[in-house]
């Protein structure tokens, strides 16, 4: 895929917005119940399983009642992740007998699955049992990105009801998510990548023979595991030559599918999309970056089309976009220059920056994929991004700080830049003398409290936390790598986890206690104080009337309110990032091409 | 057709007044006493009302305390960088008290002038509601609510009261700035009396209505002083996002300091930044400027409603103004002239058309109306004809019943000629009643008059109809043009009259209204306000009968007339002085000039940090990370004079946009999306160019100093 980047993006973006487009008509039809009115029995059937989990279908909950629902359902899937993650060891479906999971790492992962987050300090081929990827892992994918799109339905809600009390029923909204969207197209891209050669399998690892043994050296360690070291603290090494090597199994594209799908990003080997075993060919490639942007491109359509003004959605989905291709400019700019030190070495640098890369995907596919998966809330990764250049790696890490707005998660992208919409809103609505007002629904101070507490919990808890690890032991054990770069993996690692990306700058050491729960709180934050503060916000507006539009309504469609939305969700992540980014990426930068 | 006849005795505004109470916006008046005002501010408590401005309190007491360290000799930094930045930062503080007591003391300035007009003076207190019962002279500031007052001509009105008894020609000017007097009398809309007006001529019993100090303008006054100021709903929701963008760059300067140590450590050189500069860092960062400014606009928001002489309850109300959809306006005095003029005599069939003129003027001679003195006017004009003494004639006036006046005057012969004027229903029921025919050509010339928008007035002797005379409405000169500015600005004008539907239909279309309410009562006027509020909108009115204040206490913003009832008064959120109906549209735009400012500044404010961060970073990391120094764009004299000049222009940037906010933003009739596009290119980029330019002249002036 040596094709121009440009003409790779165009063509990318022109099949996601054809895709996406009838996806949004789809969406607003099933998720806010039309489908299940129109069709008698699809009703039926619907509130005959809300009564079977001791719902009534025609609670209209209040948004706290909603949160409560939603709060509780999330609570049960960390419980239930993290214990089938210490008892798998006893649990079927363990053919490589793969034992109980460290607490700390099950804890993390546990969060970091249920949030959506998909962080993953550990990995999967020698940690998880099959049963533990299928059931708790693969099954959170789906419910994590539900309750996102349960929550985003809940806003929209509060948008177009008129002095309304409630926002819908959670456990239905859950229920509609999962069933009629996430479950049928997870299913049909299943079938698409086993079709590209992504293996689906319950066997046992399988060792291979190699067609060349390979000699490299090691480490040695002594019987109990524990890595031997020498009078003088350096490591002992021992040459091993082998011919054999185990390639990992299992049932990955039934994981793969919604791990793309719902913006989760969790691999399910280590190596995640840049593993042979999950993203084959360079079509599975393309057709995983569609898959991360679809859905919340889809509910930018649906969005418009449920306010009853598809312009609205089409403004928010431009905004996005403008984004998304600017930030992917500057990594592709980026990653077309050589590294100096690598180049001062003799390595051919024509090529550009090839470290971290996987030849089968090259430059642009990756920089390509590195800009979808952080813009995205996804994480999923096919190059690392520790190697890419510093101005490379600021891109992804500015594009989780900005909030996971471009794009986004699954739901979580869109009440995201809603928020960011209604902070544009108010600003603009006060400079054209009005009070200011975002599709008929007055913004208040109510509104403006909540909208700060959504925006200010991620920058809190990101420098915050790194402030935390590199003034603690525990922290700066972690940090293998010197200077600026060591202190971009810290920014990095949390800024990906209280924006609930789940990429990582892999030089950071993260399994161990300290990083494990740390991280695991700042998912957990970061996922669920906006989601509440959100779901506030949707409760109030529903209360009000819904104002008419007139000639001195600020219009919230054209492209003035682009430029202007742009420059909220900029600013914001300018001025709260650019201390702590001039000392890490900026810096080595400067370091690396400044004379 | 029932307001035909009501007295006219809507002011014709005049603006003298108004310029008497605007003031120099740094009158030196004002300036020392907010000067000392500023100082006052200091004290904590003060300045917690105002969290980002206290922010900068806590910093400047911070590196006071950090610099005298300094001087003990174990400082962070020497003491002259940090006892600089102190006193800037105690400067910025202080700048900004200094806006909020300048605009207090033009309030309160304003006010004074009001009460100027209600000093104490001498009333005659009744014993009983008759004009010859005992009087006792006492001060008016010992009369009590129900008590009886006399007040006659050349008396000064001793507190707000109701007229109970008498007709009597009063000076409002002291109140409206108008100087022509008004006819105040017992009953209907026109009862209430204002303390410290002066009855011109005749006499009124009156009953006091408020306490002395609780007057309703008293009460008014006090809150418009600012003692008893609310932050209003847009200024707290706007206060909780300076919070949290406080709370942002709090967050991102103090976690700088770990993150910097690391640095010192990773790069192994260089020392960390100090507390001095991160204090620095953080009060550029926070918005100071609208912070500092924020109470300054709300209160003169306040003061310029004052200006226009318009009083309102509650900041709240004027803010509202701003966002208002639907303006409704009564047509008589707002949109046409107070009066209609008589401008065509149409006689019935067989009757010559001096002869209608006559009859007509016969019947108007008494009438002291504007339509009934045009009437005579007109006759005068086109037939030479002249007011004649009528002796013996009984003059038969206005009433709500009837919708008829006219005159009975005894012939020679003995009859009486029993001359009619009046609405056409209410002729023809009159004439019908008496046995007579009403032609179907009256009919049409009725018509006719209705749909060239003017009023049908038909006259009749006895049984026989005379024909019609034309009254037409004059619509204000350039009242089109304010309409179309309020339609860019998306408020649709809805005009509200008695008139029928024709009628109603022309003048809407002369004048240029949206929309328009014809036949209006009371409740009907009241429903209209109910369905526009139910559509979603926000809707205006101006008001100043009693059957108004429903409509007044149900609309969004009501601007109740100062010479309007008490009750309408209290229904309404905003009294006008002025009595000046199209007061309303200046209302509006004062309404949206104060979320103007405040969303101008705002932006500005935040459009700032970009080339404080531009001055700063560099300059605080200038030890660890030599490389940074490509961001110094402004290529300033040094890393100290860089975070100096930062911390100087940050607070006279105060200084300097004072008058900003005192003034406003200037209005502009735009639609919304222009509106936008113009202030976010002035604030927006303005505010990321200006400080580029100002940072780097105050570093240059530094340097030529010898400071950097």
């Amino acid at each position: 895929m040596n094709a121009s980047p440009f003409w790779q993006l165009g063509l990318y973006l022109a099949v996601l917005l054809a895709l996406a487009w009838p996806l949004g008509r789809y969406l607003a039809h099933v998720l806010d119940g039309r489908l299940s009115s129109r069709y008698a029995w699809l009703g039926r059937f619907e509130r005959g399983v809300c009564r079977l989990i001791g719902s009534d279908p025609n609670e209209d909950m209040p948004w706290w009642r909603y949160a409560t629902a939603i709060l509780l359902f999330n609570i049960a899937g960390v419980i239930a992740v993290y214990a089938v993650q210490r008892l798998q060891g006893g649990l079927p479906l363990n053919p490589s007998g793969m034992t109980a999971v460290e607490a700390g790492s099950a804890f993390n992962t546990a969060v970091s699955f249920v949030t959506n987050t998909n962080w993953q300090g550990y990995a999967g081929e020698t940690t998880m049992s099959y049963l533990t990827q299928m059931l708790v892992l693969t099954v959170q994918n789906f419910l994590s990105a539900a309750t996102a799109l349960a929550v985003v339905i809940a806003l929209i809600r509060g948008f177009v009801r008129r002095s309304a009390a409630g926002l819908g029923n959670a456990w239905l909204d859950l229920g509609r998510a999962t069933g009629y969207v996430l479950l049928p197209l997870s299913l049909l891209f299943a079938l698409f990548l086993v079709g590209q050669g992504v293996i689906q399998n319950f066997s046992a690892y399988r060792d291979v023979k190699l067609v060349e043994p390979i000699t490299y050296q090691q480490q040695k360690t002594d019987a109990r595991g524990q890595p031997l070291v020498d009078a003088a603290g350096k490591p002992v090494m021992e040459t091993v030559k082998t011919d054999k090597q185990t390639l990992a199994m299992g049932p990955v594209a039934s994981q793969e599918a919604i791990k793309m799908l719902g913006v989760n990003g969790g691999g399910f080997f280590n190596a995640n999309s840049a593993h042979p075993f999950e993203n084959p060919t360079p079509l599975s490639n393309f057709a995983q970056m569609l898959s991360i942007f679809l859905i919340p491109a889809a509910l930018c359509f649906m969005f418009g089309r449920l306010v009853g003004d598809l312009r609205q959605g089409v403004a928010l989905l431009a905004a996005m976009t403008l984004i998304f291709i600017a930030m992917f400019a500057v990594v592709q700019w980026s990653e077309m220059h050589a590294n100096p030190l690598l180049t001062q070495l003799g390595v051919d640098g024509s090529a550009g920056n090839m470290e971290g890369k996987e030849t089968r995907f090259g430059i642009v596919a990756s920089t390509l994929f590195a800009t979808i998966t952080t813009a995205a809330s996804c994480g999923a990764v096919n190059a690392m991004h520790d190697s890419l250049l510093p101005l490379g790696g600021l891109v992804p890490m500015w594009l989780m700080q900005l909030g996971e707005v471009v794009f986004g998660g699954v739901g979580s992208g869109l009440y995201g830049m809603l928020v960011f919409a209604m902070l544009a809103v108010f600003l603009a609505g006060l400079m054209i003398g009005r009070t200011p007002e975002y599709l008929g629904k007055k913004i208040e101070a109510y509104e403006m409290k909540m909208v700060s507490i959504a925006i200010l919990i991620t920058p809190l808890l990101v420098l915050g936390g790194t402030a935390v690890a590199v003034l603690s032991k525990a922290g700066l054990a972690g940090v293998f790598n010197p200077a600026a770069h060591g202190f971009s993996e810290v920014l990095y690692a949390f800024s990906s986890a209280a924006n609930n990306n789940g990429s990582a700058f892999a030089g950071l050491s993260v399994n161990t206690p300290f990083y494990n729960i740390l991280l695991g709180l700042a998912m957990w934050l970061g996922r669920f104080v906006p989601i509440v503060a959100v779901l506030a916000i949707a409760g109030n507006l529903a209360r009000k009337p819904r104002l008419a539009v007139s000639a001195g309504t600020m219009p919230t469609h054209g492209p003035l309110f682009v430029v202007l939305l742009v420059g909220a969700v900029i600013i914001v992540g300018a001025l709260t990032y650019i201390p702590a980014l001039a000392l890490g990426p900026v810096v080595e930068q400067l370091q690396l091409f400044g004379h | 057709m029932n307001d035909m006849t009501k007295p006219s005795s809507l002011p014709q505004h005049t603006p003298t007044q108004r310029h008497a109470r605007r003031l120099p916006l740094f009158d030196p008046a004002l300036v020392k006493p907010a000067i000392v005002d500023s100082f006052r501010k200091l004290s904590p408590r003060a300045q917690l009302r105002n969290p980002v401005m206290f922010v900068v309190w806590i910093g400047s007491v911070l590196t006071t305390l950090l610099g005298v360290q300094a001087l003990t000799g174990q400082g962070e930094a020497p003491a002259g960088f940090i006892l600089g930045i102190a006193a800037w930062l105690w400067f910025t503080v202080l700048f900004a008290n200094f806006a909020e007591a300048l605009a207090e003391g033009r309030g309160k300035a304003q006010a004074a002038a009001l009460r100027g007009s209600r000093r104490n003076v001498v009333a005659k207190k009744l014993a009983e509601a008759r004009h010859d019962a005992e009087v006792e002279v006492i001060d008016s500031a010992r009369l009590k609510k129900g008590d009886l007052v006399l007040i006659e001509a050349g008396d000064t009105v001793p507190a707000d009261a109701e007229v109970l008894d008498g007709v009597a020609s009063v000076d409002e000017s002291a109140i409206t700035g108008e100087s022509a007097p008004v006819i105040r009398e017992s009953g209907g809309d026109f009862s209430a009396i204002t303390g410290g007006t002066r009855v011109l001529s005749d006499w009124l019993v009156a009953r006091v209505t408020a306490n002395p100090g609780e007057a309703f303008l008293d009460r008014m006054i006090a809150m418009v002083e600012g003692a008893k100021r609310k932050k209003t709903p847009n200024e707290i929701a706007l206060t909780i996002l300076l919070v949290a963008l406080t709370l942002i760059f709090l967050m991102a300067c103090a976690t700088l300091l770990p993150f910097s140590l690391y640095s010192v450590k990773a790069a192994g050189g260089g020392s960390p930044v100090s507390i001095t500069v991160l204090v620095a860092l953080l009060v550029c960062l926070i918005p100071t400027t609208i912070g500092g400014l924020l109470s300054a606009i709300g209160v003169a928001g306040m003061s310029r409603m004052m200006q226009a002489n318009v009083i309102a309850t509650s900041g709240r109300a004027v803010e509202a103004a701003g966002d208002v959809d639907v303006l409704l306006l009564d047509k008589t005095g707002t949109i046409t002239l107070g009066n209609r003029q008589a401008s065509a005599f149409l006689p019935a069939p067989g009757v010559m058309e001096q002869e209608l003129a006559d009859v007509a003027q016969l019947a108007s001679l008494s009438d002291e109306t504007p339509e009934g003195r045009s009437i005579v006017v007109l006759a005068k004009e086109r037939f030479g004809l002249r007011g004649r003494e009528l002796h013996d004639a009984h003059f038969i006036p206005f009433t709500a019943q009837t919708r008829m006046s006219g005159v009975n005057i005894p012939t020679p012969a003995g009859a009486v000629r029993e001359i009619r004027k009046g609405a056409a229903e209410a002729v023809k029921a009159h004439v019908e009643a008496l046995g007579g025919q009403w032609a179907a050509a009256v009919n049409d010339a009725v018509e006719q008059v209705s749909r060239r928008g003017g009023t049908p007035l038909v006259v009749a002797e006895g049984r026989r109809v005379m024909g019609v005379v034309e009254l037409k409405d004059i619509v204000k000169g350039g009242i089109k043009e304010r309409f179309a500015e309020l339609r860019a600005m998306g408020i649709k004008t809805v005009m509200i009259t008695g008139d029928n539907r024709l009628t109603a239909a022309a003048i809407a279309a002369e004048a240029g209204v949206d929309d328009f309410l014809a036949e209006a009562r009371p409740e009907d006027k009241l429903k209209l306000i109910r369905d526009t509020q139910a559509e979603g909108k926000l809707v205006a009115m101006t008001g100043d009968g009693t059957n108004d204040a429903p409509a007044l206490a149900q609309a969004d913003v009501a601007v109740a007339m100062n010479s309007g009832t008490q009750a309408a008064k209290e229904a309404g959120n905003m009294v006008d002085l002025d009595s000046n109906p199209t007061k309303l549209i200046e209302i509006v735009e004062t309404g949206k000039q104060m979320l103007m400012t405040r969303g101008a500044l705002t932006t500005f404010s935040v459009a700032n940090d970009v080339a404080k961060y531009f001055a700063i970073i560099p300059a605080a990391f200038a030890a660890t990370y030599p490389q940074l120094k490509v961001l110094d764009v402004m290529r300033l004299n040094s890393p100290d004079s860089a975070i100096l000049s930062a911390v100087i222009f940050n607070a006279l940037i105060i200084i300097v946009l004072i008058p900003l906010a005192l003034k406003g933003v200037k209005y502009r009739a735009l639609g919304a999306g222009a509106l936008l596009r113009r202030n976010l290119l002035l604030y927006g980029l303005g505010g990321l160019i200006v400080p580029f330019v100002g940072i780097k002249l105050i570093d240059v002036v530094l340097g030529v100093l010898g400071l950097a």
